[in-house]
């Protein structure tokens, strides 16, 4: 691999925006079948949860994205309020393994995105 | 706080108060019906001032470009000063030109305009009464014919229904607003099978679609299904066997909860889709109707493999109670 693969972002190589439609329904479809964690997600509007896997997607993978640790934080303040915790965290996080294997994305890119996500774990869970 | 000014009037709202309802509470009168940013009857214009984004999801670029928010969803940040007008000009006057029952329940409702009024078969329009009440109705008619067709289903003590059904007539004026709605045939894909399925007048746009593909020369598998609680409930029957006896790649499905027929499926509607449909990946659908239906059937279908972008969905929301204004009574 060239040094200028490697700095691409894994969401460039996967395909960017495009791509990304396609990882949001494996992923989507994922959560919301896992009743763990699917009630976080009930929403009547899908496409507008859609549109928030999107954003998730987009940051986890490297893409463009303007959430600031503080976002992450408040963004998901009231799912704390209403449980969330680290058995929740690894569900999505196992999700996010799942999809991007089934897209084919290669295992060392796959290990980048599960440390951007696990980084976020602190803001998410607003410890 | 954030001002709105209207008609060279400026109103405050108070926090978390939506545009619509500080007007309505401050005695403007502004046509609305869901209040949840679906039906599209609170379109307003922004003359000056920041639009929440919010404010303006499901919009179509043109109406965007031209400053259209939807009212019932608009809570602008403290301190935003707005300056807005009525949608007025989006209205096209209509006139009544014929109302029938197509059963106990629901009425079909054919309008003329003077200007031929520009839409895709299965998309929405609010349709206002004079006097300002405003609600969101399916077309059920082809652009090619000419007169737009809704189908209302009757509802006791309902606003517009109950005056479609006892008082309007031939001929008296009304106006429509819009079209509004992503639940069209897109053609392109003529092999791709389609799936449509609502209950009650969810059958209206779905008339309307399943007519246009055929029309627009669909190839592919093409079904539809039409749930009701009982056999009353459903209607047009003859009209869309007699479609199905012509295209043999069309299948429509009738379905109710209880007094099922050798012609008409019983029970649930999800469950007998399952059945027809137990794999829908690579299908496009259309989900209008009840919103409870709607959305779990969305969801469902989702689940067992359909893209979300072919997934289109309109839920016929009830109107919201009315807010009165300050001072009233
Ligand atoms: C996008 C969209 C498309 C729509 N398309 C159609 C269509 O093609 N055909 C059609 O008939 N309707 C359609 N509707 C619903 C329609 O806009 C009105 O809500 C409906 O006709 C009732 O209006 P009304 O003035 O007669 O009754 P209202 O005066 O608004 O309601 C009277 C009472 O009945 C209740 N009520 C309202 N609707 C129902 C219901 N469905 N079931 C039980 N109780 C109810 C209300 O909560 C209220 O208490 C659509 C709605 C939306 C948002
Ligand atoms: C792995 C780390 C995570 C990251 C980087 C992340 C990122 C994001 C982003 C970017 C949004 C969109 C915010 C918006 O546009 O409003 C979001 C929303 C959301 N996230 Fe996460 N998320 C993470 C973990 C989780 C977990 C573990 C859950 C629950 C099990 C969760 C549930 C949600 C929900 C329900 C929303 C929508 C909130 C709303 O509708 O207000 N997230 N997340």
């Amino acid at each position: 691999m060239s040094t200028a693969a490697q700095e691409k972002s894994v969401y460039e190589q996967i395909g960017g925006e495009p791509a990304m439609a396609a990882a949001v329904d494996v992923f989507y479809r994922k959560v919301l079948s896992d009743d763990r964690i699917s009630h976080f997600f009930e929403d009547v509007d899908m496409e507008r949860q859609a549109a928030k896997q999107k954003a998730f997607l987009t940051m986890v993978t490297g893409g463009p994205s303007n959430y600031s640790g503080k976002d992450m934080r408040a963004g998901h303040a009231p799912l704390v309020k209403r449980g969330l915790n680290e058995t929740h965290f690894d569900a999505v996080v196992e999700h996010l393994r799942a999809t991007l294997e089934e897209l084919n994305v290669p295992a060392p890119l796959v290990e980048r995105v599960l440390s951007i996500a696990g980084g976020a774990r602190a803001d998410v869970l607003n410890r | 706080m954030a001002r709105v000014k209207h008609e060279s009037r400026w109103y405050p709202l108070e926090s978390e108060e939506s545009v619509l309802d500080g007007l309505l509470r401050q005695g403007v009168a502004v046509p609305n019906a869901c209040r949840a940013g679906a039906c599209q009857s609170c379109l307003m214009r922004a003359l000056s001032g920041e639009i929440p984004e919010a404010a303006r999801v499901g919009l179509k670029d043109t109406l965007r470009t031209q400053g259209y928010f939807l009212a019932c969803v608009c809570k602008p940040v403290a301190g935003t000063e707005l300056e807005v007008a009525g949608a007025d000009a989006l209205r096209v006057p209509a006139r009544i030109d014929s109302l029938t029952l197509l059963s106990a329940s629901v009425l079909r409702v054919r309008l003329s305009t003077d200007a031929p009024f520009d839409y895709r078969a299965g998309q929405y329009v609010s349709l206002l009464r004079a006097d300002g009440l405003a609600r969101s109705y399916s077309l059920a008619s082809l652009p090619r014919e000419g007169l737009l067709e809704l189908h209302v289903r009757l509802i006791p003590g309902g606003a517009m229904s109950g005056w479609l059904a006892r008082e309007a007539r031939v001929g008296d004026t009304v106006a429509v607003q819009g079209p509004a709605g992503s639940c069209f045939y897109v053609p392109g894909h003529p092999e791709q099978p389609l799936l449509l399925a609502g209950t009650g007048t969810g059958l209206a746009p779905l008339h309307g679609i399943v007519r246009d593909a055929l029309e627009s020369g669909h190839t592919g598998p093409i079904w539809l299904f039409h749930g009701a609680r009982t056999p009353e409930g459903l209607y047009l029957m003859d009209a869309l066997r007699e479609l199905a006896a012509r295209h043999s790649g069309f299948h429509y499905r009738p379905c109710v909860l209880t007094g099922g027929s050798r012609d008409v499926a019983e029970g649930a509607l999800d469950v007998l889709i399952r059945a027809e449909c137990p794999r829908p990946v690579g299908f496009r659908a259309w989900l209008c109707g009840d919103s409870g239906m709607v959305l779990s059937l969305r969801k469902k279908l989702f689940l067992s493999g359909l893209s979300l972008k072919d997934l289109h969905a309109d839920a016929f929301l009830p109107s919201a109670p009315r807010v009165e204004p300050v001072g009233a009574r």
